[in-house]
């Protein structure tokens, strides 16, 4: 909402200067946003009139003028504007008079011809960016006055942002009683209006929804001069409010609703056919709206109607068929009370939001409606002349909303804020607020006014009684409540624990929107079972990601684009499946490219593989104090490489996968080097165990190293396994320390170097005991794999 | 014995100028060795007359004491001195870089959702959580928001055909939180939210992190207490605080907190960081609580801008470009 401020404080004679009207509003809720400065520095800018306008006699573009100021000789002006001409008043910058611009005015030669002053447009006065020519005064503008000082100027546009429950404050005189009510002024009664009928001319009005429309006012007036100019005053004032001039009608209907708050409508009585009826659309049924928008209804929407059609879409945009045009004489003039539950979302599914709408669907005063007609009627009559029929009111009480006493007790208030508030400044806000207030023992019963909806239950009163005493004197507090000692359990690895290891490990942490484009998912196979946005933002933002995967490594490519060539990144976050309720699973991924460790001297550079990979993952198993749980075994995915992909398995059931990107698809991705993935889930890596201390033999132990060749297609975890079977307790650590293929070994074999440790808990263990217990390892790896001792 | 005496005192001259430990044994095995001169000496002894031989053997020790002392010291020199040279020679330029460090950090976001949780968690609220995907009567009805009321027109919402929503506020998790839970309760959620909007100010996905608290005696006092507490704590100072009327359809009253904040030109300024209010009385028995027993309060803030402020970052956007040049710059 923005306003005038020359036209609030014409409405309430506040002292207070602007800086602090500002600074009240906005700490009584009414958030100021903007303010715009108007007409500041005119001092020397006065009504010219010109009285003679001659062509430059060197210049084809300009005008000699002579301009008359009042007193003393007319002015001899130098002019370029096109519209300069005799008879035209304007406003005048004499010399010395610096305008807002800074454009210092002093006595000029142009192209020969002197020229005693400036005459202006509006850009130059700093009033609007209209720069087509003289701002032009009407004829009745008092010559030689301050252009100032009889435009209301300075003034300042301000703008407010106004929450969705103060619909009050959608216009001057409600802003008026909020800033009455705010510096404990009286209020101003505006006088009654009412513009006698000079006709018989009326149309019947019929309630067809009462509910909706349960009150409807309409008069005819008829015989105005279509042609007639909007007075610039009114102009003015609805350009400070940010409103632009249409013709006068529109404007005199706009200015109303800006001045009292109630949005109205002006049809072109001579298109009415019959009398109106206010009823719920017909399903299809179709109407070309004021913005030539032809659009299809349904029952879900309130029409006003004649005889044969939907007219208006009630409180949201008139109809281009009834429209007033520049040539409508007659007219029929429409102040209703829709409801805001017959307008809320009608806008919005039409595409529109209208100055009426925002109103309505907010609510607006149900007893405003005659005032406003009356009001609309005395300005159209005033500006365009016509004459007035009588004002058909069609109502239903039953439905109109009434406001329902509320009552508000002095413990309460104390209780909710916090403040100890003297009754009497509970009263006094109560009635500053123009609440209607009945005192009882402990506490007032309040009727709150017709243009309030947001006062229904007591926390209402409260607030309303806290906005105006201040918030700034509530005092503050600690909550005095117990605290609870809750705490994460201790078997659970926390995602702050992971994330550490991970950073440890050289990763660096990314966050990325949860929805991706439909086209990047399909391309990893992973579109399956995707939720899709009914309304993306775009086409690249339709679909809630299945993994965090193609996220990440798309913020891969993107950083090598930057030149930088080993990246490793992680994140955290939730991936989505199709569900009732959708499937939403914490995950965590990472994705590495480039060296296995940074550039450094004394380290060998060499490109990151699966086991480096592989050994993150480790580190991350192991924050759970039970890293045997988890075992890798071969994975068929699209977009994992068919030989070195893996599905993660903790106890048996698959949580996650890892390996290197497919390279079709990382080529497609416009990877060149091979790019290793893993993503688990963050549940699985987060169930932990507690240790349990064990007791430590106290005896020696012994190493005995053997190195096996075997097959390639013997899983080292399948050897492991064995080996462990075998030896029982009496193994207190393994290691594989080598694996070699090729020269000296038969094809599709491969050397394996291990370590066995062996302890035995009570006794030292000889040397012939752990020969023969290894000589039973060869064994039982020879004939469950046919694995032999390399030679 | 005079004789003695002048070779010994010329051989603890050879032993001071001994140059390797090899020469300096040398000397030893010459004087004190099996068959060095003085060993040879003390055998001669009992050749002696008995009255010389007290006095004799007394000189003859003396000798070996001394050149004992002056071999050992010598010995200590050359060894140390040796020790150093072979430390001089292992000498490495300490000002190379280290091996294997991690350059990797914490994304700024998280990072500030760590700091803002830990401060309340200090203040014993408890983590809650719950779905981005949510429901319009978590997200909206059971919060007091009224369909179709305009006040959901301030959230722009991403729908799912199903009616389903991404939430548009952690607000929905006061919910859940709350039923079938008896006060007193305290909380938090943070976490992701959404809204179909896009520009320099405006990400469709964000982090908000929500806090509620009920029991039998929070005020309005105790909400605006709390958060001056918060706000400290974060920004480790104190600042020039204003509560300011506003709406939200789950608090009554409502406010939105600014701070004064120093712009980047040198003026001050009041930033908008939190929104907060009383929780209304609707939402309360939504959820099956005693509205005139119990009170509470809730606050929910913007992660970004927290972060954004803490960290001086400018462009809310560049929180989201994952670029490791930017991210690099929060370890």
């Amino acid at each position: 909402m923005k306003f005038s401020e020359n036209w609030l404080r014409a409405l309430t004679h506040v002292a207070a200067d602007r800086a602090d009207l500002m600074h009240r509003l906005t700490m009584a809720g009414l958030e100021v946003e903007g303010v715009e400065v108007l007409g500041e520095g005119l001092d020397g800018v006065v009504i010219g009139e010109i009285i003679e306008a001659e062509k430059h006699p060197n210049a084809d573009k300009l005008r000699v003028c002579k301009v008359a100021v009042g007193t003393g000789e007319p002015l001899q002006i130098v002019c370029g504007a096109p519209n300069a001409r005799a008879g035209l008043k304007a406003p005048l910058a004499m010399i010395g008079a610096t305008l807002p611009g800074g454009l210092e005015i002093k006595k000029a030669k142009l192209r020969d011809v002197e020229s005693f002053g400036m005459l202006c447009s509006t850009r130059e006065l700093g009033l609007s960016d209209d720069h087509a020519g003289l701002m032009e005064l009407p004829e009745d503008a008092p010559t030689g006055q301050s252009f100032a000082q009889w435009s209301g100027l300075p003034d300042a546009s301000i703008e407010i942002k106004l929450t969705p429950n103060r619909p009050d404050c959608l216009s001057l005189r409600g802003l008026a009683a909020e800033v009455t009510a705010l510096y404990g002024l009286t209020p101003n009664d505006a006088a009654q209006i009412v513009v006698e009928a000079m006709t018989a001319t009326q149309r019947s009005v019929h309630l067809d929804a009462p509910a909706d429309c349960p009150r409807y006012l309409g008069r005819a007036i008829e015989g105005i001069d279509p042609a007639a100019p909007t007075p610039l005053w009114l102009k003015e004032r609805l350009r400070r409010c940010g409103l632009r001039s249409i013709s006068a009608v529109v404007d005199a209907t706009n200015y109303v609703m800006l001045e009292l708050g109630q949005p109205m409508h002006a049809f072109d009585l001579d298109t009415l056919h019959g009398g109106i009826a206010v009823r719920r659309a017909r399903a299809g049924e179709r109407i070309k709206l004021l913005d030539e928008r032809e659009v299809e209804l349904d029952p879900g929407f309130l029409v006003i109607a004649d005889e044969r059609n939907a007219l208006a879409v009630a409180g949201v945009m008139g109809g281009f068929d009834s429209r007033v045009t520049a040539t409508s004489r007659n007219l029929f003039l429409e102040s209703a009370h829709f409801a805001p539950a017959a307008v809320q979302g009608r806008a919005r599914k039409l595409g529109l939001h209208t100055d009426a709408s925002h109103r309505f669907e907010r609510g607006v005063d149900p007893e405003l409606p005659r005032q406003a007609i009356e009001r609309l009627t005395q300005l159209i009559v005033e500006i365009a002349g016509g004459l007035p029929g009588p004002v058909v009111e069609a109502k239903a009480d039953a439905h109109l909303p009434s406001r329902a006493p509320v009552r508000l007790r002095a413990a309460r208030l104390a209780r909710v804020t916090g403040l100890d508030l003297a009754a009497n400044e509970v009263e006094r806000i109560l009635h500053a607020l123009g609440l209607r207030v009945r005192g009882f023992d402990g506490g007032w019963e309040v009727v709150p006014p017709s243009q309030r909806f947001d006062i229904e239950i007591e926390e209402d009163l409260i607030e309303e009684v806290v906005r105006v005493h201040g918030y700034e004197r509530v005092p503050t507090a600690v909550p005095r409540g117990e605290i609870a000692l809750r705490l994460p359990p201790e078997a659970q690895v926390s995602s702050a624990a992971m994330r550490a290891a991970l950073i440890a490990r050289d990763y660096r942490e990314c966050l990325h929107f949860s929805f991706v484009a439909s086209s990047w998912l399909r391309q990893w196979g992973m579109a399956e079972g995707a939720v899709a946005l009914a309304n993306p933002l775009s086409a690249d933002l339709d679909l809630m990601r299945t993994s965090l995967l193609p996220g990440l490594v798309d913020a891969l490519r993107r950083n090598q684009a930057r030149q930088i060539e080993r990246v490793r990144l992680f994140e955290i976050g939730k991936s989505f499946q199709a569900g009732d309720p959708p499937l939403e699973t914490p995950r965590l991924a990472l994705v590495a490219t480039g060296t296995a460790a940074a550039e450094q001297w004394g380290v060998p550079a060499r490109e990151i593989d699966f086991f480096d990979l592989k050994g993150d993952l480790e580190q991350l198993f192991a924050l759970t104090g039970h890293a045997a749980a988890f075992s890798l075994r071969p994975a068929r995915v699209s977009w994992l490489h068919a030989g070195r992909g893996a599905e993660v398995l903790r106890e048996g059931r698959v949580v996650g996968f890892a390996g290197c990107l497919d390279p079709r698809l990382a080529a497609e991705l416009g990877l060149p080097g091979d790019v290793y993935v893993a993503e688990l889930e963050l549940a699985a890596l987060a169930a932990r165990e507690l240790p349990r201390a064990m007791e430590l033999s106290r005896f020696p132990s012994l190493r005995r190293d053997i190195a096996i060749v075997v097959e390639k297609s013997i899983e080292f975890e399948r050897l492991e396994r064995i080996v462990r079977e075998t030896l029982g307790p009496l193994l207190r650590e393994f290691v594989l320390f080598d694996e070699f293929a090729g020269k000296g070994l038969p094809e599709n074999t491969r050397s394996l170097a291990m370590g066995l440790i062996l302890q035995e808990a009570s006794r030292t263990l000889a040397d012939v005991d752990a020969d023969s217990a290894v000589q039973s390892v060869v064994a039982a790896l020879e004939r469950e794999t046919g694995a032999r001792l390399r030679g | 014995m005079d004789q003695l005496h002048t070779a010994a005192l010329d051989a603890t001259r050879l032993i001071a100028a001994a140059a390797t430990l090899d020469s300096l044994d040398a000397i030893r095995v010459a004087w004190l060795g099996k068959q060095g001169r003085l060993t040879e000496q003390l055998k001669l002894l009992g050749k002696l007359p008995p009255e010389e031989r007290k006095a004799t053997g007394e000189r003859v020790n003396q000798i070996k004491a001394l050149l004992g002392d002056a071999i050992e010291a010598r010995r200590t020199a050359l060894e140390g001195a040796a020790y150093a040279a072979r430390l001089a020679s292992e000498r490495i330029d300490l000002t190379m870089p280290g091996r294997n460090g991690s350059r990797a950090n914490l994304h700024p976001v998280t990072r500030t959702l760590d700091r803002i949780t830990d401060i309340f968690g200090r203040l014993g609220y408890q983590l809650a959580d719950g779905p981005e995907i949510e429901d319009d009567y978590h997200n909206f009805e059971a919060l007091n928001f009224p369909e179709h009321h305009p006040a959901r027109a301030m959230h722009d919402t991403f729908y799912f055909p199903d009616g389903r929503l991404l939430r548009t506020h952690t607000s929905p998790v006061q919910i859940r939180a709350m039923k079938g839970r008896t006060p007193p309760i305290r909380i938090i959620a943070a976490g992701k939210v959404y809204r179909s909007d896009s520009d320099q100010t405006h990400t469709p996905m964000f982090h908000q992190v929500e806090g509620l608290l009920v029991d039998e005696t929070s005020n309005f006092a105790d909400l605006k207490g709390t958060l001056k507490q918060f706000v400290s704590a974060f920004f480790e100072r104190d600042f020039e605080m204003r509560f300011r009327p506003s709406y939200f359809p789950f608090t009554e009253p409502s406010a939105e907190v600014d701070i004064r904040w120093d712009r980047a030109d040198g003026t001050q300024g009041w930033l908008e960081v939190l929104g907060c209010g009383m929780v209304h009385p609707n939402v309360l028995k939504a959820c099956g609580i005693d509205a005139e027993r119990y009170t509470g309060f809730a606050f929910g803030l913007g992660v970004e801008r927290f972060a954004m402020l803490r960290y001086g970052v400018d462009d809310l956007r560049s929180l989201f470009e994952n670029d490791a040049r930017f991210l690099a710059q929060f370890a």
